[in-house]
């Protein structure tokens, strides 16, 4: 590539503002199989380059199969060697190449791409074999085209795992074990083509603080690796290859968030009570029991949702009951005697449960997840160890246990009776726990939020997951771009819901949180508050923004507001008079 | 098994059917792109209409020839009659398969 051409393009896209600040950095693009896979357009002038890339690509990857099949002979005989003189014959294929270079020179499209989209269909001629044997041959296809990738991205090869310089991450998704690596230290930006307010990678971002737009639609296809790029996660743009100017703008920028950052610091040790004096309980949401020194530095009085998934997405092997216990206790240590909720594994609708499904599922939100995963008889002894090790971890803190997606009561049942079995396994072995230890559901099915009256005489508390409860709701999924737009918490059915579930709580005296995005989002606050909410479980770096509304308001503003927005009907006019009024007490809002 | 052997100008052209139970497979498509590489001249294998290079691992798996399947072997160039005959002879035995 040029240097003329280097210099060209300063380019701006519009997406979603999912996790606010502003990153400066080279981008790492990545596909869903970790490896990056350029679709840009070539010139012509980059055809030769292109072309020798794949040629050396091809011998390279021909030298590697020979050397495998030297050592495997040697192990295991020529027999299973056998397979590597397959891939050593495909790889000096003269075909292959000429069809990968006419690709190339035809398409302009890079080596990378070419060969995906060679082998991809040769893959698809074999797959159409009514011939299982020759079906299977497709296994070779794919082995050969993963390893010309890995040598023709080489040292390129995009893992975010093992990082050494800053970068900002462009993805078209990212799947949770991919999140699962993300880490702040280096990863400074996150730019997705899919994705929502509300989609895992957003929450992981705002978790980690990472600024990141999603929802770009292409962005993958507009960045190549080295890029530099400007993340703008407060506003939604992502500036490509930014010139003087764009970057004089942006570092203008920052400075001024830093400033507001500094002045909600200042809120930390201030309570967060309504000017007339109403009590709030402001906790955070993590990820990480890394996260829970930065929730209390946000000034949260405790943990509302501690999800427990990624001890299970973020390593290859099954974690055990020491692992979950340590997690636990290590969370606790920060905490000290304040309230650690945990969330029970919520597992689903992801790589770890349709890898383990005997069957992928046609609609796995509907499908066998959360606690519907844990209770199968062949997922009890995972579920065991998890209660086990929060029960051991309860002997040292405020633990309290957290059911996701309850739909009946029956589910509360059996697992009130695994509970019973492993409490009495403890008591056997005279291991301690904490014998009160409250067990709460997340209200996030319409079902469960429709008989919250029932679930209130037979359970500790209510945790009102908003993101789960919307996608059920407005059956729509937050992930697809087509409709995410239709993905708001401002629907009067949603409303309806909340105020019922919070009416429910009081009724049975028990505890109700809102730990959904909705309770981190500023405009939402006074109409919470004058549902009646009065526990906020937001991700940390939005505690200063919320502590700061709520000083600012009165419950009567709070009332009339919920009353108000109980009357209108659709979610635009819900959401344009939720920003009126939060103005008034909150005027920074954007 | 072998049916006839046409030589027009320098072009070379024999029938043959694939006798093994597993068909044209990983192992037996390998001897016969071995094969074919020891010859100059052009080799072509056509199965109802799909022609795929002799001399291409990956053309020949995608031809995806089943037990019982008739193919054709078609060569140009110096030695394309005793390509023909190998290749065929190779094919017709079953590849020394069974």
């Amino acid at each position: 590539m040029t240097d003329s051409k280097e210099q060209a393009s300063c380019l701006t896209k519009k997406g979603i503002p999912v996790s606010a600040g502003i990153a400066f950095a080279p981008a790492v693009v990545i596909d869903a199989e970790d490896y990056r896979i350029p679709r840009r357009h070539l010139s012509r002038s980059d055809i030769r380059p292109e072309l020798n890339r794949l040629r050396k690509a091809l011998t390279d990857s021909a030298a590697e199969v020979a050397s495998l099949r030297e050592s495997v002979t040697q192990k295991f005989g020529r027999q299973t060697a056998a397979i590597f003189d397959m891939h050593w014959l495909y790889l000096r294929d003269r075909k292959l190449y000429n069809e990968i270079a006419e690709t190339i020179r035809d398409q302009l499209v890079t080596a990378e791409y070419a060969t995906s989209i060679v082998l991809r269909q040769k893959a698809l001629v074999l797959l159409e074999s009514a011939d299982q044997y020759m079906a299977e041959r497709v296994t070779d296809i794919y082995d050969i085209e993963r390893r010309i990738l890995h040598n023709l991205i080489g040292e390129k090869r995009e893992d975010i795992s093992h990082l050494n310089s800053d970068v900002v991450v462009v993805a078209h998704d990212l799947t949770p074990s991919q999140t699962a690596h993300l880490d702040n230290t280096h990863v400074k930006g996150l730019a997705t083509d899919a994705g929502g307010r509300t989609s895992h990678s957003a929450i992981v971002a705002r978790a980690l603080g990472i600024p990141a737009v999603v929802g770009l639609n292409d962005v993958t296809a507009l960045v190549s690796g080295g890029d530099e790029l400007i993340i703008d996660g407060t506003r939604g743009v992502v500036i490509i290859k930014p010139d003087e100017a764009a970057t004089q703008q942006y570092r203008q920028y920052e400075r001024e968030l830093i400033s507001l950052g500094q002045e909600l610091q200042s809120l930390r040790d201030l309570p967060a009570v309504t000017s007339c004096g109403t009590k709030v309980q402001l906790f955070g949401n993590i990820e990480f029991p890394q996260e829970a020194q930065a929730c209390l530095d946000y000034g949260a009085e405790g943990i509302g949702l501690y999800r427990t998934e990624f001890l299970h997405l973020g390593s290859e092997t099954e974690p055990s009951e020491q692992d979950h216990y340590e997690a636990y206790c290590q969370a606790l240590e920060v905490m000290g005697d304040r309230p650690l909720i945990i969330r029970t594994l919520d597992l689903g609708a992801d790589k770890y449960t349709q890898a383990r499904a005997a069957a992928p599922e046609r609609n796995p939100f509907l499908g066998c997840r959360s606690i519907r995963f844990c209770l199968q008889p062949e997922n009890l002894p995972l579920f065991r160890r998890q209660l086990r090790a929060l029960l051991r971890a309860s002997a040292h803190g405020d633990i309290r246990i957290l059911l996701p997606l309850i739909t009946t009561l029956t589910e509360l049942h059996q697992t009130r009776m695994v509970l019973g079995e492993v409490i009495e396994e403890l008591d056997e072995q005279d291991i301690d726990y904490r014998h009160d230890i409250p067990l709460g559901i997340m209200v996030e099915t319409p079902a469960a939020a429709l008989s919250a009256r029932m679930f209130g005489s037979e359970c500790s508390f209510f945790s009102i997951g908003t993101n789960d409860l919307i996608q059920y709701t407005l059956a729509v999924d937050r992930a697809n771009e087509h409709v995410a737009s239709l993905f708001t918490a401002a629907h009067p059915a949603l409303i309806g819901m909340i105020k019922d579930v919070i009416k429910a709580g009081k009724r049975y005296d028990i505890p109700v949180a809102l730990c959904g995005e909705m309770a981190s989002e500023p405009e939402f606050c006074l109409l919470l508050l004058g549902l009646g909410l009065r526990i906020f479980s937001v991700t940390p770096q939005a505690i200063p923004t919320i502590k700061k509304v709520i000083r600012a308001s009165t419950m009567t503003h709070a009332q009339r507001v919920a009353r108000r927005a109980m009357t209108l009907h659709t979610d635009r006019q819900i959401m344009h008079y939720l920003r009126l009024e939060t103005r008034k007490v909150f005027p920074d809002l954007v | 098994m072998v049916d006839k052997a046409e030589a027009d100008s320098d072009k070379v052209v024999q029938d043959v059917e694939v006798p093994n139970s597993l068909g044209l497979h990983a192992r037996p498509a390998m001897q016969l792109v071995d094969l074919a590489n020891r010859f100059t001249a052009e080799i072509e294998i056509s199965k109802a209409g799909q022609r795929v290079d002799a001399k291409s691992i990956m053309q020949v798996m995608t031809l995806a020839a089943t037990q019982g399947t008739k193919l054709t072997l078609t060569a140009r160039g110096d030695d394309a009659a005793q390509a023909v005959s190998a290749l065929a002879g190779l094919i017709a035995e079953g590849f020394g398969e069974e």
